[in-house]
């Protein structure tokens, strides 16, 4: 069915006529008057997560649970000699021991696991560990990216590469790619003609940029709670994605799918790391199925920094030219990154993605190393490729004369972030930011800068809700995605709420769990807008129902009622209309319940990318290096929120981490051991109270009919331009550019000094 | 067990941890008195131990070597109290000992025998949520909720000594609180909400920068105070 909808954005709408699918509600009009979608609504689970009452996975006990902990090698390449548990077994309360790596496997990094014990206490359990015997032969290795690209270095992979990919990972596509020693690629994309746009350029910039390896360290951390009923299977995973886990364990484990239950009541967190059950979780799985008895397997800080994933290092190198008057006429990335035993380091999206350039040419390598695999953290390659990019855009203003966010202005393709480009301006007093620059203290050099962002998902079928409403009115809704503390949970209830048009506190959700109807994992941000059109399609359907059972009872055809508002009524003579209380109680005593699937996006609506843009102002102590991001001005496309309130905590969110990342964190590989030297929190330092820069956040909302509610993701885009926009404030404080992050007072000091030496010089 | 209390000797928190170290510095300045408290011997083996958590007082048999954030958390079953790095870096396992905020994994049950012990469970133990949670939940102060329990817990001891903080204050407040989904500006005005203050206003662009934060370990009244506090101890003020 055709109809014509409007699309756009404040201040700026078209009428555009799509397709929408059968069965499917039109998507929401900006004319829509809402009650509760874009209200700021409390989570509803914000009492259980305040009173201690939340049942995290890690938090789930059983009778007769037992602990599980898993061995680790040390060695950062080794061969398994043999491995015996079986004076672990006798160890007091051991009930379960188990191999992982036979004989004869290779250990690529220190800390891949080697054997696994079940005991009563985790206690007993640590005990075990220490009476498993293991020998290696221990083998050649390489931690550093510039090493592994040594044509004599040792190498990661002899044959065959292995690598593990997860939900979310960027696309590494390693199986027809050229590898030489530990570098596998190019991942190629061309399109025009790099050198002849850098012929046609007034000025090109060239320079080489570096960043750190970042681990998620979500608090809670991996790993689950494992308890077989005969041949059934029920875990109690912290999950990114509860259908994925329950495919993969029932593969892995070759037992059917409807055999396998996971559930994910509350989850401590979850960046990109948390998919499929990984070894610690077949490893608890096959503890249990031993033992005879439910088994808890969770890693501890030091297993999670090691080998739960991290966000690979990059080093890039951007070459790009522009015309006098601002035009980019070529973009040139060649990146090589470590993702340790992993590949899927790109980092172009930004690149390929933001600026309108027409001769770009990108080549991305993956380089192993003796390290703990990458995989998708938050927007993967996305804060990597823009804190290039963004220094490079930059750099090539000045190159040319003109302003940096002119230049930016006059190569955004994007209407949308131009706008918030003028917004974020406004509020962070770009116009003025040469002038403050210099503050009361003679050391303190403030610097304002600014990254874009831009992410692409919109979602996709699949997931399923069931709606039902009750004689006394009041509304379930089941859908079993997961609620990383994203706020999912609140945003189901808002969304059927608001189609039926009922108070949020008469909706009862149930979520979290395998056994209700399918939802999306949740990674590359789509949950929100793979689940919400879902929802508010079974609350449309069960409106429906209710209007049938309400005209079997008025008597009148079931088209002559509608249901509006939380009102029901029907034309006709005479007409009737009830209240929704009213309406509901004419229901039988199983009330009418719909299950409903997501529609497919609307191929024909205004199809874009998310985008956003930050902008942070600084100070920099010139006399101890010290960087303070006093203030981030976020302006971002959520597409129509439904719940600004929790969308706003996430973006806050993205910038810490962004702050987190731009400053301080960073794996540090020990180059002779190649072992982790800072597996905690307090080494690997990330940002805290003290640390937090005061965040502006403004949602623009963006209707672009792509799907029946507008909605799209915000934990991604969130985070990819704050290290960006931080990096260039630092540089503008400073006036010399700084290419790597973390921006330590060490890197502040050097460009101090380079500063101090230009202006001798001079 | 004897009814008769051991040594007194308080859990071990990060400003204890701070202050032995200052103590030790000046006590090799000056000649060095160190405190021989001999504790009483107990294990490798289970023994008994009562704990008393949020009035309540639970009876249990634990080696001497596990953490009262495990006996909570594994024994006692109150999950509330939440563990995350496991060495006292991160605040999650915050519970009140004593009425001081103390990291639950740093303490040994038997540590803690005796003494009131506060879980988060135990703040709205009669089922009506303090204003302090309340604003928690209004100001969106919490995403997973993982470091929620700990977070609040630093609140409230910070509310009950100083009903008006300042921002700096409470930054200060909970600087030993990790919170990885970004909470923290959130959990500033949920507090601010909580003691009735107006919740700070954005600074607008160009305002003058915050006074400066004390760049010198010795210029920091904390460590100031812990050195004389530590000495006055020792009677050597």
């Amino acid at each position: 069915m055709k109809e014509k909808i409007r699309v756009g954005f404040e201040g700026d709408f078209q009428f555009r006529e799509i397709e929408i699918a059968a069965g499917d509600p039109a998507p929401w009009d900006p004319s829509q008057r809402f009650s509760i979608v874009g209200t700021r609504q409390p989570r509803l689970d914000g009492k259980a997560k305040t009173t201690g009452e939340a049942k995290y996975s890690i938090d789930v006990r059983l009778p007769g649970m037992l602990y599980g902990r898993i061995l680790r090698g040390t060695l950062p390449a080794a061969t398994v000699k043999s491995v015996d548990v079986s004076a672990a077994r006798k160890m007091p309360g051991v009930r379960a021991a188990i191999v992982i790596a036979e004989p004869g496997a290779r250990l690529r990094f220190a800390g891949q696991e080697v054997a696994a014990v079940a005991a009563e206490t985790p206690e007993q359990a640590d005990d075990a560990l220490a009476a498993i015997r293991v020998a290696y032969d221990s083998r050649p290795f390489v931690v550093r990216l510039d090493d592994a690209q040594k044509p004599d270095a040792p190498l990661v992979f002899e044959g065959k590469t292995e690598t593990q990919t997860s939900g979310g990972d960027v696309e590494s596509g390693g199986k027809n790619l050229p590898r030489h020693g530990n570098v596998l690629g190019p991942r190629s994309t061309v399109k025009g003609d790099v050198d002849a746009g850098f012929r046609k350029a007034a000025a090109v910039v060239e320079a080489t940029y570096d960043t750190q390896v970042q681990t998620h360290s979500a608090l809670e951390t991996h790993g689950l709670v494992a308890r077989w009923e005969g041949s059934e299977l029920t875990v109690w995973a912290s999950t990114q994605g509860i259908f994925d886990m329950r495919d993969q364990l029932a593969e892995t484990l070759q037992i059917p799918v409807a055999k396998v239950r996971v559930i994910t009541e509350y989850m401590g967190g979850g960046f990109g790391a948390k998919f499929g059950p990984r070894v610690e979780g077949l490893a608890a799985a096959k503890l249990a199925k031993e033992a005879g008895a439910p088994v808890k397997l969770f890693l501890d800080r030091k297993e999670e920094q090691l080998a739960s994933g991290n966000r690979p290092s990059a080093r890039q190198t951007v070459k790009a030219g522009a015309t006098k008057d601002g035009k980019l006429t070529a973009l040139q990335l060649t990146v090589y990154g470590n993702g340790g035993t992993n590949g899927g380091t790109g980092t172009s999206g930004p690149v390929k993605n933001v600026y309108a350039c027409e001769n770009l040419k990108v080549e991305e390598f993956d380089v192993f190393t003796n390290a703990g695999p990458g995989t998708a953290m938050r927007a993967p390659g996305h804060p990597q490729g823009a804190f290039a990019l963004e220094a490079t855009m930059d750099e090539l203003a000045k190159a040319i004369g003109m302003d940096p966010l002119e230049f930016r202005l006059k190569n955004d393709p994007s209407a949308v972030r131009r706008e918030q480009f003028r917004g974020g301006a406004e509020k962070i007093g770009w116009k003025d930011r040469d002038a403050r620059r210099k503050t009361s203290d003679p050391e303190i050099l403030r610097g304002v800068g600014v990254g874009a962002a831009v992410w692409y998902n919109t979602g996709g079928t699949g997931p399923r809700a069931t709606v039902t409403i009750h004689k006394d009115g009041s509304a379930e809704v089941e859908h079993g995605v997961q609620d990383l503390g994203t706020g999912s949970r609140t945003m189901v209830a808002m969304v059927a709420a608001e189609e039926l048009g009922v108070p949020l506190d008469e909706v009862s959700v149930s979520i979290g769990d395998s056994r209700l109807p399918f939802a999306p994992d949740s990674g590359g941000s789509t949950t929100t807008p793979s689940s919400a059109p879902a929802i508010r399609r079974a609350a449309w359907e069960a409106k429906q129902a209710l209007a049938r059972a309400v005209a079997k009872e008025w008597k009148v055809p079931a088209e002559s009622v509608r249901v509006e508002k939380g009102r029901v009524f029907a034309a006709g003579n005479p007409p009737h209309e009830a209240t929704w209380a009213a309406a509901c109680k004419l229901l039988p005593s199983e009330g009418v319940a719909a299950t409903a699937e997501r529609a497919d996006n609307h191929e024909d609506a205004w199809k874009r990318f998310t985008t956003g843009c930050q902008f942070a102002e600084v100070q920099v102590d010139t006399a101890t290096g010290k960087v303070k991001v006093d203030r981030i001005v976020a302006i971002h496309d959520c597409g129509v929120p439904i719940n600004p309130l929790t969308t706003e905590s996430q973006i806050q969110g993205g910038v810490i981490q962004g702050v987190s990342y731009a400053l301080f964190e960073n794996r540090v590989l020990d180059r002779p051991t190649g072992r982790m030297v800072n597996p905690n929190v307090e080494a690997y330092k990330i940002a805290g109270a003290l640390d937090v820069p005061e965040i502006d956040v403004t949602l623009v909302s963006v209707w672009d009919g792509i799907n029946n509610t507008n909605s799209v993701g915000i934990g991604e885009p969130a985070t990819v331009p704050t290290a960006a926009a931080i990096a260039n404030a630092v540089s503008h404080a400073l006036g010399v550019r700084i290419r790597q992050i973390p921006i330590t007072p060490e890197v502040v000091l050097a460009a101090v000094r380079e500063r101090e030496s230009r202006g001798a010089r001079s | 067990m004897s009814d008769e209390p051991d040594e007194p000797r308080s859990g071990f928190t990060r400003r204890d941890l701070v202050r032995g170290s200052i103590v030790g510095a000046v006590a090799a300045t000056v000649g060095g008195r160190a405190r021989a408290a001999e504790p009483e011997s107990m294990g490798p083996g289970a023994a008994p131990l009562e704990l008393n958590v949020n009035g309540m007082v639970h009876r249990l048999s634990v080696e001497p070597r596990v953490t009262l954030a495990d006996a909570l958390r594994d024994r006692i079953g109150l999950t509330g109290t939440k563990v995350v790095c496991g060495r006292g870096a991160c605040g999650a396992c915050t519970v009140l000992l004593d009425g001081q905020t103390v990291c639950s994994c740093l303490t040994l049950a038997h540590e803690a025998a005796g003494k009131p012990i506060t879980t988060i469970e135990g703040l709205a133990a009669d089922g009506r949520l303090t204003p302090l949670q309340e604003a928690f939940i209004a100001a969106d102060a919490l995403q997973c909720g993982f470091c929620t329990s700990g977070m609040i817990l630093s609140c409230k001891v910070l509310l009950d000594r100083n009903p008006k903080p300042t921002r700096p204050a409470i930054r200060e407040a909970v600087a030993g609180n990790l919170c990885r989904c970004g909470t923290y500006n959130h959990v500033f005005e949920a507090v601010e909400r909580a003691a009735g203050m107006k919740t700070t206003d954005l600074a607008p662009p160009g305002s003058p920068p915050p006074p400066p934060v004390p760049r010198d370990f010795d210029d920091d009244p904390r460590v100031a105070r812990a050195i004389r506090e530590a000495m006055e101890e020792e009677g050597l003020a």
